[in-house]
Order: C-alpha cells, then sequence, then structure tokens
C-alpha cells in the first residue's frame, strides 16, 4: 500500500459495499482479489446490480472468480485502451446513484478516475483499492509524453529519451506522476537507475 | 464575542408583508455603503433588541448575492415560539436601527456540480432564492422542488415561477400534491447535487432516501436552523466560570450562558454550525438535543451539548465552561 508523502500523492483505501443498485467495478490482474474480498462483506443480492469490467494481467487468471460472482454484466477486455469507449458511453448514460469501483494497478485505478472525474464523479465518491504492480504511469514534464509501466528510478522517457527523476507529485487531470529530468546540468551524469515500482 | 460575528449597523429600509405568515425585511447599512459580499445559502444572525431582553436569531438572506445594496429575510411568523419571529412582525418598522452579523455561509452551492438539485419545504426556500438568482446569473443548471401546504402559503413561488418557468415544480400539501423522491432521485445525471432545506421530518427523509439509492454523502448538501425550543426552566453549573445559572423557559441555553456574563462562542444559534458545542463534565436527568450537528453517538453519549438548541431535564448539569 502506498504511503502519503506529499498532499498529491493518491492514497488508496479497501472496497467496500456501498448503499444503492447501481455498481460499477473497473479491476485489473490483481485487482480481481479487491472484489472477490470485498464481495465476503456484501449483502445478498448486492451483485445483482453490478458490472464488471475486468482486465486480466499477463497471467491470465481471476476472471473466472469474478464471473463467479454473478454481476449482471461481466466483460473481459484486453487493456485500458480497449475498453474506454465502453465505459465512456456507460458513465454518459448512468445516473446518480451509480457507485463506482476501482481496483488493481495505479494505471489502472488513476485512468478509470480520470474519466469518471470528466463524466462528474468526484474522485471522494469512489472506492478504490490498490493491488498488484507498483508500476507508475509518468508524464515527463518538458516533452509533455506519457511513459506507461515505469518501475525504476530514475526512468528514461520514451518519447524524448530525458533521464527523469519520478516524483510523487501527481495529477488526477493526467493520470501520471510526474517525471523531472535528474541531469540536467550534465547529462552525461547518469546515476544509478534501480528498481523503484515493482 | 465569536468567531464570523463581526457585526454590521444596518437600518430596516423596507418592510413587506408576503402573505399571512411571512414578512419579508430589508437592511442597508446605516453609512450608506454596500453590505459585505455573500454567496447562495448565506445566514446573518440578527439581534432583536426587546426591551430587557436579547434574541439572536440566525436567518438566511434571500436577496440576490449579485446585488449587495441591501439584505432581505424572510421571516415567518411562530406564534408558539419563543418570541424572535413575533418580535420582528410587531416592532421591527422601516427606520430601525438594528444590527446583524456579517454574512456566514453554512449551505453553499458546490459550484463543481453538473447540476443542483434543490429541494424546499416551506420557509426553508429562502436560501434557494439566493442560490437561484446566482446560478441563473452565471448559467448555472438548477431544478427547485417546493412543497407548500397551499398554494397562499407558497412564498415566493410566483416570483420563482415567473424568473425561471419550468425550472421551477410545486408541490401542494392541501391538493395531495406529494413529490415522487425516489423516482427524482433516480434520475439525476451524474454530477448532480442535492441541496434540501425545510423541516427536520422533510430533511431526514430526503438524506435517508439519497443515502439509500446509492448517493455519495459529500453531493447531499442540507440545512435545517433548529429554533431553540421553549421548555422546563432548568439548572445548570459552569465549572470552568464558577458559575451557577438558571435557564428560562423561553431562553436557550447559549442565551443563559450569555446573560451570566460567559462568552462562548457561536455562529449560527440554530444547531447546524458546531462552534459552541460544550463538554458536559457530570449530569443526573435526560438531555433534549435538538442539534443538527453531533452525531447519534454523541448524542448518546451524554458527553456533549450544542446550548444554542438543546435543553435538559432533571437533577443537575455541569458543563465545562
Amino acid at each position: 500500500m502506498a504511503a502519503k508523502t506529499i498532499i498529491s500523492r493518491p492514497v488508496y483505501g479497501t472496497l467496500s459495499p456501498q448503499p444503492g443498485k447501481h455498481h460499477l467495478f473497473i479491476a485489473d490482474a490483481e485487482g480481481a482479489l479487491a472484489i472477490t474480498d470485498m464481495a465476503r462483506t456484501a449483502p445478498s443480492g448486492f451483485f445483482d446490480g453490478a458490472e464488471i469490467v475486468f482486465i486480466p494481467g499477463p497471467d491470465g487468471k481471476h476472471a473466472g472468480a469474478l464471473e463467479a460472482l454473478k454481476p449482471t454484466q461481466f466483460h473481459l477486455a484486453p487493456s485500458f485502451a480497449s475498453l474506454l469507449p465502453r465505459l465512456k458511453q456507460t458513465l454518459t448514460n448512468a445516473h446518480m446513484g451509480l457507485r463506482l469501483y476501482l481496483a488493481g494497478t495505479e494505471g489502472l485505478i488513476g485512468q478509470a478516475m480520470q474519466v469518471a472525474l470528466e463524466a462528474g464523479i468526484d474522485h471522494t465518491s469512489m472506492q478504490t483499492e490498490h493491488r498488484g504492480s507498483l508500476a507508475r504511469r509518468m508524464q515527463c514534464v518538458h516533452c509533455k509524453g506519457i511513459t506507461e509501466n515505469v518501475t525504476t528510478q530514475p526512468a528514461t522517457c520514451s518519447h524524448c529519451g530525458l533521464l527523469l527523476l519520478v516524483r510523487d507529485h501527481y495529477s488526477r487531470r493526467l493520470a501520471a506522476f510526474q517525471g523531472v529530468c535528474i541531469n540536467a546540468e550534465d547529462r552525461s551524469e547518469i546515476p544509478p537507475i534501480e528498481e523503484a515500482f515493482p | 464575542m465569536s468567531t464570523g460575528t463581526t457585526k454590521l449597523d444596518v437600518v430596516v429600509s423596507d418592510v413587506v408583508p408576503v402573505n399571512e405568515l411571512v414578512t419579508r425585511f430589508h437592511f442597508r447599512r446605516r453609512d450608506g455603503e454596500l453590505l459585505p459580499t455573500f454567496s447562495g445559502g448565506a445566514h446573518v444572525v440578527v439581534e432583536m433588541r426587546d426591551g430587557e431582553r436579547t434574541r439572536l436569531n440566525p436567518y438566511s438572506l434571500m436577496g440576490s448575492p449579485l446585488d449587495t445594496r441591501e439584505y432581505t429575510i424572510s421571516v415567518r411568523r411562530d406564534d408558539v415560539g419563543r418570541g424572535g419571529s413575533l418580535f420582528m412582525h410587531r416592532a421591527v418598522k422601516p427606520g430601525l436601527e438594528m444590527v446583524i452579523s456579517y454574512p456566514v455561509n453554512l449551505f453553499s452551492l458546490d459550484l463543481r456540480a453538473r447540476k443542483h438539485l434543490m429541494l424546499a419545504g416551506g420557509i426553508g426556500i429562502t436560501p434557494f432564492m439566493a442560490q437561484t438568482a446566482q446560478l441563473a446569473g452565471a448559467g448555472g443548471n438548477f431544478e427547485l422542488h417546493y412543497t407548500c401546504r397551499t398554494a397562499s402559503l407558497g412564498t415566493y413561488a410566483d416570483v420563482l415561477q415567473q424568473r425561471y418557468g419550468g425550472r421551477i415544480r410545486l408541490y401542494h400539501d392541501d391538493r395531495e400534491e406529494r413529490i415522487e423522491l425516489d423516482r427524482l432521485l433516480s434520475s439525476q445525471p451524474l454530477g448532480t447535487h442535492l441541496y434540501v432545506c425545510g423541516p427536520a421530518g422533510m430533511i431526514n427523509w430526503v438524506r435517508d432516501r439519497a443515502s439509500a439509492l446509492g448517493w455519495p454523502p459529500e453531493t447531499v448538501h442540507f440545512e435545517h436552523f433548529a429554533a431553540p425550543q421553549p421548555g422546563a426552566p432548568f439548572d445548570v453549573t459552569l465549572a470552568v466560570s464558577g458559575k451557577t445559572i438558571r435557564v428560562g423557559s423561553q431562553q436557550s441555553l447559549l442565551e443563559a450562558i450569555e446573560a451570566a456574563g460567559v462568552d462562548p462562542p457561536y455562529l449560527c444559534r440554530g444547531g447546524v454550525c458546531g462552534q459552541c458545542e460544550t463538554n458536559v463534565i457530570s449530569h443526573d436527568g435526560k438531555f433534549i438535543h435538538n442539534d443538527h450537528w453531533l452525531s447519534e453517538e454523541d448524542h448518546r453519549s451524554g458527553c456533549k451539548i450544542m446550548p444554542c438548541v438543546s435543553r435538559f431535564e432533571g437533577k443537575s448539569l455541569v458543563l465545562e465552561r
């Protein structure tokens, strides 16, 4: 679980069943376990009004466990990009009373939250739980390019090639941590690169 | 003296009867300057000097926040209350010099909302008068559902319909018109915020239904100034100031504390803001909690009281004040 370092660094909670009749779950990889754990405390019939959208991890696990919860709708998606049009459509047609639950990697939680914020849901109204990889989605503050799945500190920008210090400074609007050039004074100075976000 | 209660010297510039129960009062600054800016939902505390007695009652500002030449409040006459509204109706005439507090807003609009859904009951319409004016001036998206006993007691219903047409929906109790709350709450677009002001029963009903239908608590806003209720007199020991006082039947505990020369903090005087929250050191008897600030747990614990609206019945009460 991520510790709070600076105020913008997101902190995640533990999914808990909210009142209401419409529940939308978006999860990737081990985020599925957050949903199955929550299901143990959910009132009976809770998943009758639920939709689960799941992006399996590289191991391909957990889809069966989620389907076994018998949500009203269950969808598998190969990537966040592939589920985006459907998610936008769902949120556009949704009404107050829809509760959103996001579970899995920070990249997934952040990107789904970004779409939900645009649809008018306040970030404090969303249930989140971090599970699995700590890999970060990073924005290079110099070229503005986004690099996905950053696991090292520092990390190389996949767009402009600068070596970036991955900060805890997070943007909900961009759903990304900020990366700042670590050797701007002398580009030949290369600090050791360590695995920081496994 | 208290946080946020800086005073304004005003003169009553107009008194307008609105219907058989409600009268509107207009205030201007005595020095002719503009009044402080406020936002829709704000209230002022009006000082009523009634002979020996001073009452301090909160009233929502109902004028447009875009016009600060004057403040307007509407007061519903309560013939069985403690006399504040009767004093306003009988004794306050144009030209009277009065003192009011700076405006304080405990019921403000969340301007991030995509849509504002407002539910008013009776005199609870007043904060919405200011909020609708504020939103209409900025092209805001709102819808107001207003329940009143009869058409003639539908204070400002005509004004609102004239200004905003179909955005105002009226429900008259005497015609058995009831708001279809569940359907209304279930058909709002994402990003809607809910505002409710009216009798306590209505507020509780709306909050309960909104919660059950999945509205996050941060999207539900409510305000209910509980007028201090009269009751049997009771004695209180103020441990910090070393005084024992008697709270009269028509007096609030807060007023009795102030009358004894102790100056506790306050803001709304209506059980809403939390400023006057007071710790109970010991008690032998029963609390009559009337506030909307303390949790049910706090109420049950017997460790806290809101002296602006709550009372006590029993042998002894010692407060940390």
